[in-house]
Parts: structure tokens; sequence; C-alpha cells
């Protein structure tokens, strides 16, 4: 259960070091992406000229404010309130993420399928579990809305965020076939029947 | 009693921003009982990231979540009240569309083919508005969700058949929070709608998610079924955001309606973690606001 604070990029080697249980706190640049944005990138052939290689991107749609251009607020956004969404309806999206752009780091909730997990393990990457919903404390990680692509899909563009101290975060899925969620899915299934007894029901 | 509609529409905006930054009461309390019993000590840092989340929320005057939701607005009516419905909907419309230009707010609402964002939170048909009516005289109460589509993405409805009895609503509960696992942001409020048409009954899902936590079914044949359920799904271990521990709802609320010779149906929707909720009461007297 080690911590692990790092800047981003990182390289396949250290993420491949990383397992379920650890933490990370992430530094540098994070990168936002959303359903949209992903349906965009994979279904419609749209580029984006950001260099995702080796970086983390987290699912989220930001609410941000318009402001004047300035050293602090280069694309004219200040971020308002920065959380997370759910992960599982970009399942299909991870291989693709990781292979076409290097993505390494996917940062949700919720956890993603058994097609990421196994993306993770043939090209190294991880996910790492934030606390959906907690997205007040989530902000105060953020430093600044460095630049924005594909900002047509706004709230749902690709945002290249500059954080500090983003985490603790969980590894809840790693490069080895570990899963959190299949193991709790797993026990909680195992449970279901002591349960619906407790209901008067016979399974 | 006349209803100012200018008061009604700022009354909507206000409603939509203290919503989004304000947990209820009942819901912080929910939290305290959930965080004192867990036994898992990862859960217990989960849970605890949840609570802190909601002071920094209010002391950095920030929204809860980013999830600005689908926009609902609840309008009960009472006796003696005079307003023109047309025009009520029109500033409860209004009242959300300047919330989300003003504020400003993340506009989470798109056509449902062309997926446009028309960047006010509105559309068609939404925000949605229900308008139901009380006894209660000279006295108008809005009340707004803004709800979340984690939770909201988790949805069932089940026409289940007479032969199968209660035990087919309450294997189809406890089946509903394994599917969900942690997408719905748990711990969840889990709605249940037990009998009535397949829209009432999701609609009565829709009213049990967002009853105050504490709150009890008002038949005793729900109680009964709610406080079992409650018991049971906790006993599932998928815990705060399906890391596994105790606390993977806050409580199962049911909410019912008389049904078909030859129907059976059970549905759930749940409200996530972030049970946001605020409403305002309009009398002779002026506006208040609370959940």
């Amino acid at each position: 259960m080690a911590h692990h604070d790092v800047v981003t990029p990182v390289t396949e080697a250290q993420v491949r070091s990383w397992r379920t249980g650890d933490t990370v706190t992430l530094n540098g640049t994070l990168f936002g992406i959303r359903d949209a944005t992903q349906i965009h990138l994979f279904d419609r052939g749209r580029k984006t000229r950001f260099d995702l290689k080796g970086h983390a991107v987290i699912h989220t749609a930001p609410n941000v404010k318009k402001v004047e251009r300035s050293k602090a607020h280069p694309t004219g956004y200040a971020p308002v309130c920065v959380g997370t969404t759910t992960s599982a309806r970009m399942e299909r999206f991870t291989r693709p993420l990781m292979q076409g752009y290097g993505v390494r780091i996917i940062i949700g909730k919720g956890g993603l399928g058994e097609g990421s997990l196994s993306a993770f393990k043939d090209l190294g990457g991880v996910y790492l579990a934030i606390v959906g919903g907690a997205a007040a404390l989530e902000t105060t990680w953020v430093e600044a809305i460095e630049d924005v692509d594909l900002d047509d899909l706004n709230p749902e563009s690709l945002w290249k965020f500059r954080v500090k101290g983003f985490g603790p975060l969980l590894v809840s899925m790693d490069s080895h076939g570990g899963s959190l969620y299949t193991e709790v899915n797993r026990a909680a299934r195992a449970r279901r029947a002591a349960a619906l007894a407790s209901l008067g029901v016979k399974t | 009693m006349k209803v100012d509609l200018k008061q009604v529409e700022e009354t909507c905006k206000e409603l939509y921003i203290r919503a989004l930054k304000v947990l209820p009461p009942d819901v912080k309390q929910g939290f305290a009982r959930l965080d004192a019993a867990e036994t898992s000590p990862l859960a217990k840092k989960v849970l605890g990231t949840m609570i802190k989340n909601i002071s920094v929320a209010e002391a950095t005057d920030n929204l809860t979540c980013q999830d600005t939701g689908v926009p609902i607005y609840n309008v009960t009516i009472g006796r003696s009240v005079a307003v023109d419905g047309v025009d009520l909907e029109a500033a409860i419309v209004r009242g959300c569309a300047r919330a989300t230009a003003e504020h400003p707010l993340r506009s989470s609402v798109v056509h449902p083919i062309t997926r446009v964002n028309d960047h006010t939170s509105c559309g068609i048909r939404i925000p949605a508005i229900h308008v139901t009516f009380s006894d209660r005289p000279e006295e108008l109460t809005i009340q707004m969700i803004p709800k979340g589509s984690g939770s909201e993405n988790n949805s069932w409805l089940r026409m289940a058949v007479p032969a199968e009895g209660v035990d087919a609503i309450k294997t189809f509960v406890v089946d509903c929070v394994l599917d969900a696992g942690g997408k719905t942001c748990p711990p969840t409020i889990v709605g249940v709608g037990v009998g009535g048409s397949a829209d009432l009954c999701v609609s009565l899902a829709k009213l049990a998610a967002i009853r105050p936590l504490g709150t009890r079914c008002e038949d005793p044949e729900g109680a009964k079924l709610e406080q079992d359920l409650t018991g049971a799904v906790n006993q599932l271990g998928v815990g705060p955001q399906g890391l596994g521990g105790d606390s993977t709802a806050f409580a199962v609320h049911v909410e019912l309606a008389a049904t078909h010779i030859t129907m059976n149906p059970v549905a759930v929707n749940m409200q996530c973690h972030a049970a946001r909720r605020a409403s305002a009461t309009f009398t002779p007297q002026g506006v208040t606001y609370g959940f």
C-alpha cells in the first residue's frame, strides 16, 4: 500500500509498479475528457492538437466561467467547479485512448470493466478512483485551466488543467489484472442469497 | 393569495443554486450515522472525504458536486392560490435559465437526438415541472431537485406479475443495487415505486428517492418493506463508491400506489450521496427557504 507523489507525464515502468490499494497524488498537467469528447475523437475522426502521451485523463465536464484572458487564465476560462463523472459509460474508449494517444492513467468514479482491465494489462495503465460527488474539494486541487481543445463540445471540451496535490487517489485497477471493483462485486454477489433470505425470499 | 411571478422567477433561480451548494440537514445527519457505524477502514476514508467536501463547498461557496443535473421543479399549490399556470411555468423556466447564465452553472441539458447544448439548462420539456395540490391555505411551495445523472442513469422498471408476489419486488431491489455497484455514487437513497401503472410506478420511485431521510412511507406495509430492504441492501457490502463497506445506502424508501389485478410493477430510482434538494414556500407573508 505505497503512496506515489508524481509529476505527469509518467512512464510505463512507473504505472506498472503501482498496485491496487496504493494511493497516488498528481502534479502538473491533467486532461479532462468526457463522453462527447471521445465520441468525436474515436467515432467522428476528430483530432486533438494536445500530446497526451504518458498523461492522465479525468472523466469530467467542469463548471467554468468566462473571464478576461490573463497569465492566470490563458484560455479565458476560470474553473468554478471541477468534479468527476461515472466512468462506466466510457468503457469502450479506454483501449483507443491508450493505443492511439499513449494515455497511462484514467481517473474516474465507479470503475471500468473487463475490457479496460485487459487494456491496462496489455498496454501499461491504471485506473485511479476519485471520490465522486466531492467536487468542491477536487476544485481546490486545480490551479488553472491552461488550455482547451475541441471547445465546440463545451462543456465536454478536451480540457488541459494544471493541478497541484491532486489526490490522494486510489489505485483501484492496475496493470496486473487487479480490480477492486471485480473483488467487491464478486463478494457482493456472494452475499445476495443471504440478503434475500433475510427478506424471506427463497432462492 | 396572488402569486408574484417575478418573485417566482427570482426564487427559482435561487433554488437551483442553493440546492447545488448546501446539502439538507437530514443528509448530513445520514452521513454522520453511516460514518459512526462503518467498519471498513477504506470506506471510512471515502465517507470522510465526502463529509469534508460538504464543508469545503459551504466554506468556498461552491457546488458540492459538479453535476448540475437534470433540473426538476416540484410545485405544490395550496387552496386559494391564484396563479396562471402557463405564466407560472414560464417563470420557472426563466429562473432556471438565469441561474445557469448568472452564476454561471454548467448546462447539462442537450437535445436528445442532436445532442446540441443551448447552455441554458433548458430544452424540450426541461426543466421537468410537476404540479400537485395540497389543502394548505394560501401557500405555494416549489421544490428544486438537480438530479445527478450518475444515479439517474441507473433507473429500472419491471412489470412483474401477481404470481411472482412481493418476492419479485424484494429481489428486484436487491439486484438493482448489485447492478448499480459504484456507478450511482453510493451511499445512495434507494427509491422504490410499487404498484400503479408503469408511468406512475417510475414517478413513485423518484418521489421515494427525494424524500427526506428519517421519513417513512405512510402505508404500514410500505413502511415495513422499506425497513426490511434497508437492512438487506446494506448486507451486500457494495460500500461507498462501490469500493466495499457497510454503507451502501442511507436508506431504502418505498412509495406505493394501488395497481391492477393483473399487475405487480416495481421501479427503482436512486439518489446519489449528493442528495440535493431545496424548497421555497410562498405565503402572503413572503418567501421562506427550506429543503
